[in-house]
């Protein structure tokens, strides 16, 4: 049995607490007027003084592309600085938004890394399943929270979602186009279905788990087995919708067909990391003892593979759209290369090349640092990933990692880490009775 | 020089195993393995160094980038920067994603055949090369391990038929 260390719960409860002051300054800051929006922008511009300017004469050559999205009247025609005023406002919600959704979704990727190991019967995991089971525990809060920041995006909190603002949608004609799929209550619905579904099968596979360690037959075994091939569709279907509604909706003009193996993409190499990173954390407590380098290299072989699969889908996305440059698509890029340019290019440097580079070498994978640090690399850049989904359309060129940003990490890393480890004290580390525990244990690669 | 080499033939190949590790305790140099599959384990147990063959492959992959790169920039953007269905041809970065594709498969192609051929040369393999198995029954179902004499023919004897050879033959080299 593992029991959560004291220092780890302190300096859980401390994230907490400095992120709940950092979202907390994030929204007291936020600006209630048009003027304080305009005496924000300009008192950040005296304070950066150099980097700006040139930031601000690089916004003029491509003000052209801008002045695009804009003419199309995502709420635009009214005065800039009413848009302004909303971008800045929205900065604290987006802040929450992408970090709530961003360690929600490494829960999520766990689980779907956890239901495959099932259905596919792996031989090597079993070892791993309750590191698995703790990680997606997090699956309720996190869900939670996020179903929460949705509901107060459909009751006109805040501003992330322009298609819930029915002033916006009585003059788009694209967006009563689409109001059938894009009305507040029908998504706020999708979104119960898929967390219900999600968190259904976590609970019941992980009864069903600990059911098995105290059978006498492999029964339960066997239910998990089919459930997990179940869920498994029953993920790609939703993961798939889910993506279209959480993510590509803030954009709603745009559309991609392979935006959902995209962020697919993206929750699994992050789910898979931290899985490595809890194994190895919990292994150099002195838990884990049959979790041997092998179990790591495997991890850290599919973190690299997968790592290449999001780079895949991501340029397959990008090169599509930027080859045909048909306008209603590539504004898209045009502004995340506009004013996102280093996040943009950053995150294909942190999830492509640093992963290929330092995890190709078969002796590299084993060793335990190596993968930490590759892993921290690889969240990072998956926090990166989603930043650049949604603060482009939500807060623009007002974009910026400061307080509400990190604050909002910081919240969510302790909460994350204080009920992954709480779940991971609840169980024996090890399965008992799993068919195929002990080739787990003398898996070797 | 004529040497002469001992043949020892075994049927399985847990116990061809065994006797290696055997073999190598009691300090004799194994000269060679014949096996109709591969057995798992086999080099380690003959002590035999990792192959630096992924190395190589790797180092092949980064000469097809470079190839890549090269050649387009040369083509595209340096000898005739035409105006193709408007894609900027003013620097290789700018028109990169086109170039991506055949960079990638270059890469590949490069790592892996470059690999293949090195491989086919350090292990000398070629067409119309003439097979070296000393027996041949070692490409259906035995294993042999060749060990060199020297001078020690009954001790080496005695310590192969205690392995469980199903047979032992002596052979001029």
């Amino acid at each position: 049995m593992y029991t959560i260390s004291n220092r780890l719960k302190i300096a859980s409860i401390v994230l907490m607490v400095l992120g709940v002051i950092g979202i907390g300054i994030g929204f007291v800051s936020m600006p209630g007027t048009v003027e304080e929006a305009k005496a924000i922008v300009a008192s950040h511009e005296d304070g950066h003084g150099g980097g700006h300017a040139a930031e601000t004469s690089h916004h003029e050559t491509t003000a052209n592309a801008h002045g695009v999205s804009e003419a199309h009247g995502e709420s635009h025609d009214a005065s800039h600085d009413e848009h302004l005023l909303h971008q800045l406002q929205n900065k604290p919600w987006a802040a929450l938004y992408v970090a709530a959704f961003f360690f929600f979704m490494i829960s999520l990727g766990v689980l779907a890394f956890y239901a495959i190991q099932r259905a596919a019967q792996a031989g090597w995991s079993p070892l791993l399943f309750r590191v698995m089971e703790g990680i997606t525990a997090y699956l309720v809060p996190g869900g939670i929270i996020v179903f929460v920041i949705l509901a107060l995006s459909v009751a006109h909190m805040n501003h992330l979602f322009v298609w819930m603002d029915p002033e916006v949608v009585a003059h788009d004609k694209l967006l009563q186009g689409k109001a059938g799929f894009l009305n507040g209550t029908f998504f706020l619905i999708r979104a119960a279905i898929f967390l219900a579904g999600w968190i259904f099968y976590r609970e019941y596979s992980r009864k069903l788990s600990l059911a098995q360690d105290e059978a006498t037959d492999d029964s339960n075994f066997k239910k998990n087995f089919r459930w997990s091939a179940g869920f498994l569709v029953f993920y790609l279907v939703t993961e798939s919708m889910m993506s279209w509604d959480w993510i590509m909706s803030v954009d709603p003009h745009w559309f991609s067909t392979l935006f959902g193996w995209y962020i697919f993409a993206s929750m699994f190499v992050s789910g898979i990391t931290v899985i490595a990173m809890v194994t190895i954390y919990l292994k150099s407590k002195g838990l884990l003892q049959d979790v041997n380098n092998s179990h790591i290299h495997d991890l850290a072989k599919f973190m690299f593979g997968i790592s290449i699969f999001w780079t895949y889908l991501w340029f397959s996305q990008f090169m599509l759209i930027w080859y045909s440059d048909i306008p209603e698509e590539v504004t898209y890029y045009v502004t995340r290369i506009a004013d996102f340019k280093l996040p943009f290019f950053g995150m294909i440097a942190m999830n492509f090349l640093f992963p290929v580079l330092l995890l190709m070498n078969s002796d590299f994978k084993r060793v335990n640092w190596f993968v930490i640090m590759a892993g921290i690399v690889i969240l990072a850049g998956h926090y990166l990933d989603i930043f650049n989904a949604i603060m482009p359309s939500t807060v623009g060129d007002q974009w910026y990692i400061g307080i509400p940003e990190i604050g909002s990490i910081l919240f969510f890393a302790g909460l994350f880490i204080f009920w992954v480890f709480r779940a991971l004290s609840k169980a024996p580390l090890q399965p008992k009775r799993n068919p195929f525990i002990e080739e787990s244990k003398n898996f070797h690669y | 020089m004529a040497s002469k080499v001992i043949h020892a033939l075994y049927t399985d190949d847990d116990v061809l195993m065994h006797a290696v590790k055997k073999v190598r305790q009691a300090k004799h140099h194994i000269e060679e393995v014949y096996c109709p599959f591969p057995v798992h384990g086999l080099d380690k147990a003959m002590g035999i160094a990792p192959t630096r063959i992924a190395i190589t492959s790797f180092m092949y992959g980064c000469v097809g980038l470079t190839v890549a790169i090269v050649m387009m920039n040369f083509i595209m953007i340096e000898d005739w920067p035409q105006d193709i269905g408007g894609k900027p041809s003013f620097s290789y970065l700018e028109n990169m994603p086109a170039f991506v594709p055949i960079m990638f498969e270059l890469t590949v192609f490069f790592a892996a055949h470059l690999m293949v051929i090195t491989f086919y040369m350090r292990s000398r393999l070629w067409p119309f090369k003439e097979a070296e198995n000393p027996d041949k029954r070692t490409t259906d179902d035995h294993f042999l391990m060749e060990i060199e004499i020297h001078d020690n023919e009954d001790e080496l004897i005695k310590l192969l038929s205690e392995t469980g050879a199903v047979e032992i033959n002596i052979a001029e080299k």
